[in-house]
């Protein structure tokens, strides 16, 4: 497994890399500081680029390789920049006996991806999350901070059927305004 | 030098060895997979390579132990055997190969474990693994075969020493989706620097870490 240098474009990688010396500058340079850096550059960045990964090893005087595999060995961090839609889905218990796992696989076949990742466009990133808090309701996804309870295949397919009228929607006014000024 | 008595056979071996050494040495097998000279703490991962030591309790992995004067060792009584032989079902029930199909040079390392123990290459009892892992890993100039391999740790311990305790190689995820993983630090010519080690590639046990060329193994 190597990591998605593909999904970031060089000019994100820069950005990333400016930022990076004044978190970096809040932690002591030894070894102990891995994790508490990992999760402040997420905390700012939502994911953990390959080249945040090679700054943070060039900091803490490791290898890479090394940072990637501590990364990797915690759930909490993510290597995939996040979508424009954000799409978690519920494996509590709750959710896990109501079927979970097939609303996953509904989503991870539609999208073509695997939780963790997120789509080529990075439209959308896929998620497995723990008990999100209203096993009643079960199973349940959220999608971009909307909580949708009772989830079915089918409610699958008409979230994306609802994502492409608003995408078309917002193509339309952008090109009324655009004959309009 | 030290005197052992292995298997009611006193052999003379050279202080500072374990156990494990000692007897691999003199002809003596022991089943082994995560076992390397040089480390500084022994792994003891595989749990393949227990003995019985007169006057301890219970059988103890022989690669944690050094030789002592007088010690008596015993390598084949049922205890160990049974030991050996449930790690070896646990290691074959995520390692679904088949000797047709396996391209490492024959008898492999496993293929030599299970004739030592009499046992086959199927994890029966055990059920076999299902695994969320890739088929293959593209690491560049080499691939990963994530299915052959046992996780012994070889590769990335070599690689730790070959490359001053910066390694390229690490293990990625955890538990069942533990994988070998290739991390290229920037500016590095990481295929030059490769091609003239490929010590990882010489000690994996299973071939899962493959030279792209070498067509015999890739396929």
């Amino acid at each position: 497994m190597t990591a998605p240098e593909h999904l970031v474009t060089e000019e994100e990688e820069k950005a990333i890399k400016a930022e990076l010396p004044e978190i970096f500058s809040r932690f002591p340079r030894e070894r102990g500081s891995l994790i508490p850096i990992l999760q402040a550059v997420q905390g700012r960045f939502k994911f953990l680029s390959p080249g945040a990964i090679r700054e943070v090893a060039k900091y803490l005087d490791l290898s890479s390789s090394e940072v990637y595999g501590v990364a990797t060995f915690y759930n909490q961090f993510r290597f995939h920049p996040p979508g424009k839609h954000e799409i978690k889905v519920c494996m509590g218990t709750a959710c896990h006996v109501a079927g979970g796992d097939i609303i996953l696989e509904n989503f991870e076949r539609k999208l073509n991806i695997k939780p963790g990742e997120t789509t080529p466009d990075r439209e959308y990133s896929l998620e497995r999350v723990a008990c999100v808090g209203c096993c009643a309701l079960a199973p349940v996804a959220v999608v971009d901070d909307h909580v949708i309870g009772y989830m079915q295949p089918s409610k699958v397919e008409g979230l994306f059927v609802q994502f492409e009228v608003q995408r078309e929607k917002e193509k339309r006014e952008k090109q009324a305004k655009e004959s309009a000024g | 030098m030290v005197q052992i008595i292995v298997n009611g056979k006193s052999i003379e071996v050279e202080e500072g060895q374990t156990v494990l050494e000692a007897c691999l040495s003199n002809g003596i097998f022991i089943p082994n997979l995560c076992f390397l000279k040089d480390r500084e703490h022994p792994h003891a991962s595989c749990r393949l390579c227990f003995v019985e030591i007169e006057g301890r309790p219970a059988p103890v992995p022989s690669c944690t132990v050094n030789v002592e004067d007088g010690m008596v060792i015993r390598t084949d009584t049922p205890e160990v055997k049974r030991l050996q032989k449930s790690a070896f079902k646990l290691i074959m029930s995520g390692h679904p190969c088949h000797a047709k199909t396996c391209p490492t040079e024959k008898p492999c390392t496993l293929m030599k474990i299970a004739k030592h123990l009499g046992v086959g290459l199927s994890p029966k009892p055990l059920e076999k693994l299902e695994r969320d892992i890739p088929e293959v890993v593209d690491f560049g100039f080499m691939f990963y075969f994530p299915y052959r391999c046992v996780l012994c740790g070889r590769c990335v311990h070599v690689c730790r020493t070959q490359n001053e305790g910066k390694p390229l190689l690490t293990f990625a995820r955890r538990g069942f989706d533990t994988m070998v993983a290739f991390f290229s630090d920037p500016g590095e010519n990481v295929e030059a620097k490769c091609r003239s080690c490929l010590a990882c590639i010489n000690i994996c046990p299973t071939a899962a870490l493959v030279l792209k060329a070498d067509e015999r193994k890739t396929a």
